[in-house]
């Protein structure tokens, strides 16, 4: 269709919408955020006649892709320590896609503009596509893959476990509170515009490189919609800052959606990139290099700085303090080795690292191998069942951390840790921008205005309470990381499937008790809480 | 000159075979090839099961931190209480189109070619130009009002119940019904760009003051801002699915818009109002199986029925108001093949039987 043809087309497509007189749509989902002044555009002009034959196309190319992937025996050359990874990855990934489906009745519902309506239910199909064509990766993964013990389980290791709680908290966010909140800014402003470029256009290149040509062309194909769902997402910013009355949610909700995003995001994602890869050539980009190009000049310099002449408030600290997380604090390996840490808990096999690891992240990090290089030792010395328990039960030097009430990602930056009592209950957060969502932003007043619409934070959010005082094999068997002889367990510390012998069992962990950090908090006096804080934010933890 | 420049190394990862194959080794659950976390309606999982089930999902099921954010007035996730149908198992409920993302861009990339074709076609054999001006001002009015019922729908009723329903089978379900509405009501407006531009005489934004002002579409845009305005999704699609559907948008589509074109020299409405009748029928047989599954529920079964029974006793009596209202457009063709009375019983006719399926009654204002 040409130009003219389209813009015609689109200017009698919004014919269809009118000023009702009998009764008007009723408002479901609330937001504190006014559009009487908003100026009514919709940059992308899309219509269905043209949509629906372009993503059949894509479709086209991804299935044929797959079926490509499955003769040209695929799974040959992918890295076991890639695929594991990819069972957490893909257990969460399909739940935001489709919240992301769900949340726009929010955004439509919110924005009084019919004009961006119908590029928001075209975001609306979009995201079905995405959940569905991840869930069926995840199966063909599944049917073709040496082990598909963790894949066979998914939604309910999703739904059940530490960590994909915490990718659950992220795809919540978009649909829950605020409209404006949760359905613009936390999902399309910054996770969408921003994040994505690391989820599905990063990622995807390590999975090439090893040996996963699929992943990249289901993740492409899905990142070739996102540039439309940003279009929806820059049109209704520009339209809540035409009203002065929205600067300050609008600087609130940036501080928390870009702070709660690099939490979850780059916790995950810097994971599966760095410690998910046997690609070490030094020439290769670490995490952070990634991180720089895509979100730090994509994203924060070319976006994000130009909203600031039309009265955006931008969280400039808060990009500084994740670079420097990122960076200097070596944030994602921390969490990657939490993540270790807790393998039995998990639904994957991690895979330890090796002295080429070692040399590579020295080389990109220098200072890594002084703080993690010993403890990566001692999870291949301890990798076998036998003659030790699971390493986090094991004294390698490493004290389990704290898990943050709002990103839920633990505590791992220690010296960052904030504990304060909120809501009648001890709680602890891996930094102040965390504990000031949960004590101010997510609150129905904020700055002395009433927000009723405002979200609020709930359910057990820290997952080891749920299992306070059990032995660790029966949680395991509780929640189903049991292979199907009833008793080897599906994570394992390592890649090893040929001895029997390595693999470890219920049996070899049973008789090992399970607390929770967060119960033992509330059980503390004060006196003993003030020693406790000053002790874990002084411990480096590194194993010597 | 010679260029003495060294080329620069080029940097590739390198491919190692792995042999990560299935069946590559034998050790436990090295054969566990299929979704274990739900139990498929038949012996053997389909794709849509295993793309769509526990996707979204539940505390009842295999969520156990509850859910993590909370409106600011109520609990967060998909509550139940956002319709006042009860059932004891709302995972129970399966699409039976099976949508998932291939079907949705099968079917409507085909019907956007179907549709497509019809026009170029029509263009090139001048169809346009057989009409009388009885016809262009009937299908200017008329079809041009309809546009408006299928997006108002599309939007303010299938798109926010995408995030009302407590399942992810129920609300991908309605998800492709929006889809539908949004691409038909377009292909409809799209429809009426071109008579616009053929060289006949034809009033392409004549519709919005009859959507707006004609008296005989009022009521049945009264019928549909009223649906729009109900909170509980259930009863919004409820009383669009089955009773607006069947009593207003079959009667218009169905049983005179398709019957009576072909009559008055005109192959192409026909052709593009098919999509709408095709759709509609797929997007019913899942509501069907929603409400047939929720009258049929052991312990909730009597209770939604006298639901039901009520959300009947306020839409049936306004959408029989909304199709008399229609009845003077009967007489606006030159054609007149079918009365208003014959189309009139058949939707009825059509209605009661829906009832019978889902297992309620015939609503007394049918009888009169």
């Amino acid at each position: 269709m040409s130009r003219q043809s389209l813009t015609k087309a689109h200017a009698k497509i919004s014919e269809l919408t009118w000023e009702p007189t009998f009764a008007t749509p009723a408002t479901k989902f609330g937001t504190d955020y006014t559009f009487e002044k908003a100026p009514k555009k919709d940059p992308l002009k899309q219509i269905m006649r043209s949509y629906f034959p372009m993503e059949e196309e894509k479709d086209n190319r991804v299935f044929g892709a797959m079926d490509g992937a499955i003769r040209g025996n695929m799974f040959r050359q992918v890295q076991q320590r890639w695929m594991e990874w990819q069972k957490l990855f893909l257990s969460i990934i399909p739940f935001p896609e489709i919240s992301a489906a769900r949340a726009m009745p929010l955004a439509i519902d919110a924005v009084p503009n019919p004009e961006i309506h119908n590029g928001l239910a075209v975001q609306m199909i979009d995201e079905v596509r995405h959940s569905t064509i991840q869930m069926n990766l995840k199966k063909l993964y599944m049917n073709n893959y040496i082990d598909p013990a963790g894949f066979d389980m998914t939604e309910k290791a999703f739904a059940n476990n530490y960590a994909g709680t915490i990718g659950r908290q992220f795809g919540e966010g978009f649909i829950t509170g605020d409209a404006i909140t949760a359905a613009n800014i936390y999902l399309t402003v910054v996770a969408e515009t921003a994040f994505t470029n690391t989820l599905f256009v990063a990622m995807p290149d390590e999975a090439a490189a090893n040996g996963d040509y699929l992943l990249p062309t289901v993740f492409h194909s899905v990142q070739s919609d996102e540039s439309r769902h940003i279009s929806n997402g820059y049109s209704i910013l520009l339209m809540a800052l035409a009203d002065e009355r929205n600067r300050p949610l609008l600087e609130r909700d940036m501080r928390y959606a870009w702070w709660n995003n690099h939490c979850v995001v780059d916790a995950a994602i810097g994971t599966f990139i760095e410690y998910g890869t046997k690609d070490r050539r030094k020439d290769r980009e670490s995490y952070a290099e990634m991180w720089q190009r895509w979100i730090y000049d994509d994203y924060y310099r070319s976006y994000l700085l130009p909203l600031e002449k039309y009265g955006l408030v931008i969280p400039h600290d808060l990009v500084e303090e994740a670079w420097n997380r990122i960076t200097k604090k070596f944030y994602v390996h921390e969490v990657a080795r939490f993540f270790a840490t807790g393998w039995p808990v998990n639904y994957w096999r991690i895979d330890g690292m090796t002295d080429a690891d070692f040399e590579w992240f020295e080389d990109k990090y220098p200072g890594w191998y002084a703080r993690f290089g010993k403890w990566w030792e001692a999870y291949n010395r301890l990798k076998y069942p036998g003659k030790n328990k699971p390493i986090a039960f094991e004294d390698v030097g490493y004290e389990y951390p704290h898990r943050c009430w709002t990103c839920m990602v633990p505590a791992l930056i220690r010296e960052d840790m904030v504990v304060d009592k909120v809501d009648g209950q001890w709680r602890t957060y891996c930094s102040e921008t965390c504990a000031w969502t949960d004590t101010t932003a997510f609150r129905p007043e904020y700055q002395g205005r009433e927000t009723p619409n405002m979200g609020r934070l709930t359910g057990a959010r820290e997952w080891e309470t749920l299992h306070h005082g059990k032995d660790l094999a029966d949680i395991i068997k509780d929640l189903g990381y049991v292979r199907d002889d009833g008793k080897t367990l599906i994570p394992q510390p390592h890649l090893d499937l040929d001895d029997p012998k390595k693999l470890w069992t219920l049996d070899d962990v049973r008789g090992i008790p399970f607390g929770s950090p967060n119960v033992t908090l509330n059980q503390m006096t004060d006196a003993e809480r003030d020693a406790w804080a000053a002790s874990y934010r002084a411990n480096k933890n590194v194993s010597v | 000159m010679v260029d003495t420049t060294v080329p620069k190394t080029r940097s590739f990862p390198k491919i190692e075979f792995t042999d990560s194959e299935a069946g590559a080794k034998e050790f436990p659950s090295s054969k566990s090839r299929t979704y274990s976390y739900y139990k498929p309606a038949k012996l053997r999982s389909t794709m849509y099961e295993d793309v769509t089930v526990d996707v979204q999902p539940d505390p009842d099921r295999h969520l156990t931190q509850g859910w993590l954010y909370g409106f600011g007035d109520g609990p967060g996730g998909y509550p139940v209480e956002w319709t006042k149908a009860v059932s004891t198992n709302w995972h129970a409920f399966l699409d039976p189109n099976e949508e998932w993302e291939q079907t949705i861009y099968r079917n409507n990339a085909a019907v956007v070619r179907q549709v497509s074709l019809c026009l170029d076609n029509a263009k090139r054999a001048r169809a346009y130009s057989h009409w009388t001006p009885t016809w262009s001002t009937f299908i200017a009015r008329n079809l041009g009002a309809w546009m408006h019922v299928e997006n108002g729908l599309a939007l303010h009723v299938f798109t926010p119940a995408n995030r009302q329903g407590p399942t992810n089978m129920i609300n991908t379900s309605l998800c492709v019904a929006a889809a539908h509405k949004m691409r038909f009501a377009q292909d409809l407006a799209l429809f009426n760009l071109d008579l616009s531009e053929a060289d006949i005489a034809f009033d392409g934004s004549v519709h919005k003051d009859v959507w707006q002002n004609a008296p005989e579409w009022q009521p049945t845009r009264q019928l549909v801002e009223e649906i729009t305005a109900v909170h509980d999704w259930g009863e919004q699609v409820f009383a669009t699915s089955i009773v607006l559907e069947q009593l207003v948008g079959q009667l218009f589509r169905s049983e005179l818009v398709m019957q009576i074109a072909a009559r008055n020299g005109d192959y192409v409405t026909p052709t593009i109002v098919g999509t709408g009748e095709n759709d509609y029928a797929r997007d019913l047989a899942g509501s069907r199986a929603l409400f047939k599954m929720l009258t049929r529920d052991e312990q909730h079964g009597a209770a939604n029925k006298v639901l039901f029974e009520g959300w009947l006793a306020t839409w049936v009596p306004k959408a029989i108001a909304a199709a008399r209202a229609l009845q003077p457009i009967w007489s606006q063709p030159a054609e007149k093949t079918i009365t208003f009375a014959t189309s009139f019983d058949a939707a009825q006719e059509k209605f009661r039987q829906l009832l019978d399926e889902i297992g309620l009654d015939t609503p007394k204002e049918l009888d009169r």
